[in-house]
């Protein structure tokens, strides 16, 4: 936000604000083409189905042994947009901890996470941020929608910024419904993600892959 | 022997790991030192003002509670306020003390939230935030007493609160008064005298006197810089006028003084929440007259509060029907961004997180 | 407390500073031409009496016919406040107004967000970017005659 005279520090007197705007108009095109394309949610595949491959005992044990050891040691990123993000730091605060719960290290980055907790609105300019953050992720990887906002655009449905649903950018495993959800909501439906876990199998489809 | 450098631009994207909000910065540094700096906002917008035109005056109390997400009372309090005075409508007395009390207890939530943020961006890592985050869900038990909500909590009405207070509330706030002192001197004691704090702290992120109140900067950051200013002095609402309590001000503005101002200003919420109950009187929460759905006669009306970011305000205007016909919310967080460069040109780069964590911003309210 | 000023009152103030530029009267605001306004808030800024240093807020409203402009003054010395508001342009078409940034800095952000979202001219504004909504948003969304 620079003022009447830019001082003589900035880049060949150019101050910074003036330099970036071909870059903007580039991020808006972006984030329009992006509007117009995610228009319906993303699909996530069922795992109620059964599968009718016979499986011998070898496999379900090591089945059990690869899911147990995935589920207990879920790394979440740190992914708080608005309000929800406070609930979901008061989740990992002392009171109701989510430590026990195998989420030990609240990640900075996305690389090395497993979970990506989208707590907040989901604006169409933060869009391709989302998607970026989630490409970055590798497989395995689970995401849980929290808050109304995040789930189908909440109170803020019919704005011309908000989008509706985080589904629409991203597949989304467990949705968490609450305005803001208390913390004990969270940690139930933290506990949910471990029951779909359980439910993964190395000869049928891989955890946590969608698209 | 001379090294030859070149200057970098790189963007702090909306998200990192200093739990602020998403708020994106592209900065110029040379080495370690800033050249330039320019805030990108607006990845939380979500069109509160346009929303607010199409819902009922009691229906927009649920849209202003998230937009200062930390300090919902306080949202509430600045938009009932404005309601009031435009539909002419007198609230009733226990109404007006209870909705004291609640902003008082939200104005020591916000504060020790803050500092806890601040501290953690120093490097202390969690061991203070734990420590303010335990305070503040004493303070959060409390409100869910009250209304059953613990954060955005929509608990005020035009003319008042929307449900009076129980019975196990009156013993679990004189709890809280007993003890909240001790814990205050606690975190004085270890941190304002730490070495570490200290040398990272003064002098760092400097606003000067002269400069605030033409970039119209409010709120503790003002108070910081030495100015007197604090609206529930000036220009009292409710009855602020019979309650007497003082304002800490700094002499620097630098982000020293910036975090001692909030910890005084807890302390003298608490002086305000003592001489609350002693003046509260049984009655009515709100008063029957009042209509459900509010229908004021047209004008418009700004009634600005002191906020623990600011000043805050709501201007309404209306043309005689259920809805706002303009809803505009002077928000305090928005405007005290104004001077962000000015306070960062020349400091490290480490220093960027600990001045803007000072200066308090909560993000849904800069972008509504 | 702080002494508000009624519509009268500004307009005695006014015509002090700068005779034949209030339009109307309300019950507590005025109505100036917007050529005036510059040298009018520069007056009311630097003024011994007035000394109106910390503007509270800069906004627009969009009365079907007309665009307005809404500023709120205080005075932190003297402890009183007052409502000045202007008609910008002449109907709906290209509305513009002389900015107020070299007389109060903290004029940049607030005019910078009316200029996003309701579509209206800063002249002489040094950095008139879209703030909350990203550059190739199509159209001024707080407007009235604006579809989703």
């Amino acid at each position: 936000m620079a003022m009447n005279n830019p001082s003589e520090n900035v880049i060949n007197g150019i101050p910074l604000y003036q330099s970036t705007e071909e870059l903007d108009i580039e991020e808006g095109l972006q984030i329009n083409s992006m509007k117009a394309t995610h228009k319906s949610p993303i699909p996530v595949k069922d795992l109620s189905e059964t599968d009718d491959i016979k499986k011998s005992a070898f496999v379900t044990s090591v089945d059990f042994l690869l899911n147990w050891a995935r589920k207990s040691s879920i790394f979440p990123a740190q992914f708080g947009l608005a309000c929800c993000a406070f609930e979901m730091i008061a989740s990992a605060a002392s009171r109701f901890d989510l430590a026990r719960f195998g989420a030990e290290r609240f990640s900075a980055t996305p690389r090395q996470a497993d979970l990506m907790i989208v707590a907040g609105t989901v604006t169409w300019k933060m869009a391709p941020a989302i998607r970026t953050m989630y490409d970055q992720m590798s497989d395995p990887k689970w995401i849980i929608s929290m808050g109304v906002c995040a789930t189908s655009g909440g109170p803020y449905f019919e704005s011309y910024a908000v989008v509706p649903g985080v589904n629409h950018i991203v597949p989304v495993d467990i949705y968490v419904p609450g305005c803001p959800p208390r913390p004990d909501a969270l940690l139930y439906g933290v506990m949910q993600l471990h029951e779909k876990i359980k439910k993964y199998s190395i000869m049928g489809s891989a955890a946590g892959q969608n698209d | 022997m001379s090294i030859r450098t070149e200057p970098v631009t790189m963007n702090v994207g909306p998200i990192h790991p200093s739990t602020h909000g998403v708020f994106r910065m592209r900065v110029t540094f040379d080495g370690e030192e800033i050249i330039d700096v320019e805030p990108v906002i607006g990845y939380l917008h979500r069109g509160s003002e346009k929303l607010a035109e199409e819902r009922t005056y009691t229906q927009v109390v649920t849209l202003t509670d998230r937009m200062d997400y930390v300090a919902s009372m306080t949202n509430n309090q600045s938009y009932i306020l404005s309601v009031e005075k435009l539909a002419g409508i007198t609230p009733s007395p226990r109404g007006v003390w209870l909705r004291m009390i609640a902003s008082e207890l939200q104005r020591i939530a916000s504060h020790a939230v803050a500092n806890g943020f601040l501290i953690n961006d120093l490097g202390a890592w969690h061991t203070p935030l734990l420590y303010m985050l335990r305070e503040r869900e004493k303070i959060l038990e409390m409100f869910e007493m009250l209304c059953g909500a613990r954060i955005t909590n929509s608990y005020l009405r035009p003319g008042g609160v929307f449900m009076d207070a129980p019975d196990q509330f009156w013993p679990a706030l004189n709890r809280f008064l007993d003890e909240m002192p001790h814990r205050i001197d606690d975190i004085e004691n270890l941190l304002s005298t730490n070495e570490i704090v200290l040398i990272r702290t003064q002098n760092v992120g400097v606003l000067k006197k002269d400069e605030c109140l033409n970039a119209s900067i409010t709120g503790p950051v003002l108070r910081a810089s030495g100015v007197d200013w604090d609206l529930r002095h000036k220009n009292p609402y409710d009855y602020y006028d019979q309650i007497s309590f003082s304002r800490p001000l700094g002499e620097i503005g630098d982000n020293h003084d910036r975090f001692l101002v909030r910890i005084f200003e807890m302390r003298e919420s608490l002086k305000i929440l003592r001489q609350c109950i002693e003046n509260i009187q049984p009655g009515p929460v709100r008063p029957k007259e009042v209509p459900f759905l509010v229908r004021p006669p047209k004008g418009d009306s700004y009634v600005p509060i002191e906020s623990p970011k600011g000043e805050l305000g709501f201007y309404l205007v209306s043309d005689g029907g259920v809805s706002p016909f303009r809803c505009h919310v002077r928000a305090p967080s928005f405007i005290n961004l104004t001077l962000l460069r000015e306070m960062v040109l020349g400091d490290k780069i480490a220093d960027l997180f600990v001045t803007f964590g000072s200066l308090d911003v909560n993000m849904g309210e800069v972008d509504r | 407390m702080t002494k508000v000023f009624s519509g009268e009152m500004i307009r005695e103030l006014i015509d002090d500073l700068e005779p034949e530029s209030v339009v109307s009267t309300n019950n507590d605001s005025v109505h100036i031409k917007s050529e005036s306004a510059l040298k009018i808030f520069n007056e009311l800024k630097n003024k011994e009496n007035c000394q109106f240093d910390l503007l509270s807020s800069l906004t627009a409203v969009d009365y079907i016919d007309r665009f307005e402009m809404v500023y709120h003054l205080t005075s932190t010395v003297h402890n009183h406040s007052l409502v000045i508001k202007l008609i910008c342009g002449e109907g709906r078409k290209e509305p513009k107004v002389s900015s107020v940034v070299s007389i109060w800095k903290g004029a940049d952000l607030q005019e910078r967000e009316v200029w996003d979202l309701m579509g209206i001219t800063f002249e002489n504004h040094p950095n008139l970017k879209r703030l909350l909504l990203w550059e190739e948003f199509p159209g001024h969304p707080l407007r009235k005659d604006y579809l989703r």
